[in-house]
C-alpha cells in the first residue's frame, strides 16, 4: 500500500493523497470530480464543501416543547404524591431501605436523588433491558416478559417473540453472525489458545495473536502502530490519564461520551467544554488558552488536547474534522479522535472519518476506536505514532492491570478486519460497506419524506428520530414491539429533557425488504401517535436532482 | 348507522389515546389516571358552570360601563360647544 501526502500550497488546506487501496485497484485523487479538477474552493473555509454533507437539527414547533414540559410536570406531581403515600405508609415501598436499627444513622439510600428513577423510569422500564435469546443480527428473538406490579418485578412467561427486526444493535457491517464458514478461523484459534488469557498484557498475557492484531489495526488505519485493549470503555477511561495530567488542558465537545468524560476527570487535567461541533466556540477557547495560560499562574499549558468523536451516537452527527485539524495546527494542540461508531461504518472503504474527509491519518495524534460496533467483537484500540503507542504499552493502566483480550475475540476482529480490507481479493467487506451506505441513504431519505424530525449527518448510520414527549416515547417502543420491530428509545438523563428520541442503528445485514417493513410500520405508528413534527417541505421526486450540492457562486 | 357509530367510537378512542400521550398520563397506573381525569374534568366543569352563571352578567356590566363612558363624553362635549 503506497501512501504519499503532499500539502497543496495555493492557499487551501486541502490535503492531496495518492492512495492505492489493496485490492480495489481504484485510485482516488483529492480534488478531482469525474476526471475534472475543481478549483473553486472557497478559500475562507479551506475545505471542500462537497465532502461535508449538511447536518440538520431541526427544531420542533413550540407547542411540542410546551407539551413535553407539561407531561413531565404531571408525572412529577404524581411522583410527589406517590412519595407522600410511601412515606406515610399507605403504599408499600419497593425500594431499598435501611434496617430499623439504622434509621437514625446518616441515610445510606439518598431518597431524593433517585426521584426520577423511582417515579418515572420504574413505571416504564419494560421498554429497556429486554432479554434477547438469539444472535443480535438483523433479526433476533426476544423473551416475553410480563409484570404484575407495574414493572417493579418481571417474570418470564417462557414464550419467545421470534424474528423481531433489530434496529438497535450496533451491528453496522453485519459481523454479528454465526455462519460456520466465516467463523472457522475463530473456532480454530479457540481450540489452539483456549478462551481465557489469565493474565495482563504486561505479564504473561501477550499472545502472538495480539501482535498480529495490532499490526493489522495499524495497517488498516494507515498509522505506524496500534495497541488493543479488552474493553472499549476502559480504553478511553484508562488511557487518557496516561496521556494528560494536572497542568494540561482538555477541550472536550459538549456531547462527548461518558468514557471520555470519565477519563478526562480521572486525569486531573483542566477540562473546558465547547459547544457541539461549533468551531467558533473551539477557536475562542483555544485562543484564550494560548493567550492566558493556566488559571492563576498564567504559565503556558503543558499540553492542550482536543477530544472529539467521529460520530456522536446520540445525535448521529459527524465531527467537522478538517476544520478541527486546521485549528489544531494553528494553535499547536493535540487531537484525540474517538471513532467508536465511525470506524468501519463511514468512509468509502470503511476507514472512518479520516477517510470520509480525505485527511491524512497522521494529522490525528491519537486515534481511538472500539471493535464493539462494526467488527462484532469487543474491545478498543489506540493508534498513532510509534512513540505514543510504546509509551502507552508501559504506562497505561489497561496494559498493566487489565486482562488481555481473549483469543476468540482477537480472531473475530482479525477476520472482520481482513474481510473489510479485502485481503485475498475478497469483496465481501467492500460490498457490506456499500450496502451500509446504501441503506443509510435510503432510510434517511424515506424518513425525511415521511415528515419525521431526524438529527445528524446524511452519511451516518445512526439515525435518531425525535419523539419529544415522555408518553409518546414509551408508547412508540411498545407499539413497535407489538409490530415485531425492536427499537431503542432514549430519554432524559442521556438526552436533554425536551429531546427524547428513538435511535435506529442501521446494518449492512438489513435487506431492503426489512427496511421497507420497518418504514411501513414507522409510517403507521407515526400517524397513530402524531410523531411527524417536521415542517420542511420535501420534494417527493428527489430523483430530479443529480447533484448533491449546488454551486451558488459559479 | 352502526358504521357511523363505529367510526365515531374509533375517532373518540384515538382522541382519548392522544390525550393520554400528550399529558403523559399514559405512563400512570389506572387509578392515577382516574384521579387525574376526574380532577381535570371537575376543574373544566367548574370553569363551565362559572362562565354559564357569571359571563352574561359580566358582559352586560362591561357594555354598560363602556356605553356610559361614551355618552358621558358626548354630553360634556355638547355642553362645552353650547
Amino acid at each position: 500500500m503506497v501512501r504519499t501526502s503532499t500539502m497543496v500550497l495555493n492557499g487551501n488546506l486541502t490535503v492531496q493523497m495518492n492512495q492505492t487501496i489493496l485490492q480495489n485497484g481504484k485510485q482516488r485523487k483529492n480534488g478531482h470530480v469525474n476526471g475534472e479538477k475543481r478549483t473553486n474552493f472557497p478559500a475562507a473555509k479551506g475545505v471542500s464543501c462537497r465532502q461535508y454533507s449538511p447536518e440538520s437539527f431541526e427544531q420542533a414547533p413550540m407547542y411540542v416543547a410546551v407539551l413535553t414540559y407539561l407531561g413531565f410536570g404531571i408525572v412529577t406531581l404524581f411522583g410527589y404524591f406517590r412519595d407522600f403515600l410511601r412515606a406515610v405508609g399507605l403504599e408499600k415501598c419497593h425500594l431499598a431501605q435501611e434496617r430499623e436499627e439504622q434509621k437514625e444513622f446518616v441515610p445510606m439510600y439518598q431518597d431524593f436523588e433517585n426521584f426520577y428513577t423511582r417515579n418515572l423510569y420504574m413505571r416504564v422500564r419494560d421498554n429497556w433491558n429486554r432479554p434477547i435469546c438469539s444472535l443480535p443480527g438483523p433479526a433476533f428473538d426476544l423473551m416475553e416478559r410480563v409484570s404484575d406490579d407495574y414493572n417493579w418485578t418481571f417474570r418470564l412467561t417462557g414464550k419467545t417473540i421470534e424474528n423481531v427486526i433489530n434496529m438497535g444493535s450496533y451491528n453496522y457491517l453485519g459481523f454479528a453472525e454465526n455462519n460456520e464458514d466465516f467463523l472457522k478461523t475463530v473456532a480454530d484459534k479457540t481450540l489452539q489458545y483456549g478462551v481465557g488469557v489469565c493474565s495482563s498484557r504486561q505479564e504473561v498475557g501477550n499472545l502472538s495473536s495480539h501482535e498480529e492484531l495490532e499490526r493489522l489495526v495499524a495497517d488498516f488505519l494507515g498509522v505506524e502502530s496500534a495497541m488493543t485493549f479488552g474493553m472499549g470503555f476502559a480504553t478511553n477511561s484508562m488511557n487518557i490519564p496516561a496521556l494528560v495530567s494536572k497542568g494540561c488542558l482538555i477541550l472536550s465537545d459538549e456531547l462527548n461520551h461518558t468514557s471520555l468524560i470519565l477519563g478526562a476527570r480521572l486525569s486531573g487535567a483542566t477540562i473546558r467544554v465547547f459547544k457541539h461541533n461549533n468551531m467558533h466556540s473551539l477557536e475562542k477557547l483555544l485562543r484564550e488558552a494560548v493567550c492566558s495560560g493556566q488559571p492563576r499562574t498564567h504559565r503556558p499549558w503543558r499540553k492542550i488536547l482536543i477530544m472529539v468523536e467521529g460520530i456522536y451516537s446520540m445525535e448521529g452527527s459527524v465531527a467537522r474534522l478538517p476544520e478541527i485539524v486546521a485549528l489544531k495546527k494553528k494553535y499547536k494542540a493535540y487531537l484525540y479522535l474517538d471513532e467508536a461508531h465511525s470506524i468501519g461504518a463511514v468512509g468509502p472503504t470503511g476507514r472512518g472519518v479520516t477517510e470520509l474527509f480525505r485527511l491524512n491519518p497522521a494529522d490525528v495524534d491519537v486515534m481511538m476506536g472500539t471493535f464493539t460496533k462494526s467488527f462484532g467483537a469487543s474491545g478498543g484500540y489506540i493508534a498513532g505514532n510509534k512513540e505514543l503507542v510504546n509509551y502507552l504499552r508501559s504506562h497505561s493502566h489497561c496494559a498493566v492491570y487489565a486482562t488481555a483480550m481473549c483469543p476468540p475475540v482477537v480472531e473475530q476482529i482479525v477476520r472482520a478486519m481482513k474481510c473489510i480490507m479485502g485481503v485475498d481479493g475478497n469483496t465481501v467487506g467492500i460490498q457490506r460497506i456499500r450496502q451500509l451506505a446504501e441503506n443509510t441513504r435510503y432510510f434517511r431519505s424515506r424518513l425525511k419524506e415521511m415528515g419525521f424530525i431526524i438529527y445528524g449527518n446524511d452519511s451516518s448510520p445512526v439515525v435518531p428520530i425525535l419523539l419529544y414527549m415522555p408518553g409518546k416515547v414509551v408508547a412508540f417502543s411498545r407499539a413497535m414491539l407489538a409490530r415485531k420491530i425492536g427499537v431503542v428509545v432514549v430519554g432524559f438523563p442521556a438526552t436533554p429533557i425536551t429531546e427524547a428520541r428513538a435511535r435506529f442503528c442501521l446494518s449492512a445485514a438489513h435487506t431492503r425488504a426489512m427496511l421497507d417493513k420497518v418504514l411501513h410500520h414507522l409510517n403507521e405508528v407515526g400517524d397513530d401517535l402524531c410523531l411527524k413534527f417536521s415542517r420542511r417541505k420535501i420534494s417527493p421526486r428527489p430523483s430530479l436532482f443529480n447533484e448533491t450540492d449546488f454551486e451558488l457562486d459559479s | 348507522m352502526s358504521q357511523v357509530r363505529m367510526a365515531l367510537q374509533t375517532q373518540l378512542s384515538w382522541l382519548y389515546y392522544q390525550y393520554l400521550l400528550v399529558t403523559a398520563v399514559y405512563v400512570l397506573e389506572p387509578w392515577e389516571r382516574a384521579l387525574f381525569t376526574s380532577v381535570l374534568l371537575s376543574a373544566a366543569a367548574m370553569v363551565g358552570y362559572t362562565s354559564y352563571v357569571f359571563l352574561p352578567v359580566h358582559l352586560r356590566l362591561v357594555l354598560h360601563f363602556f356605553s356610559g363612558v361614551f355618552d358621558g363624553q358626548a354630553e360634556s362635549a355638547v355642553t362645552l360647544m353650547s
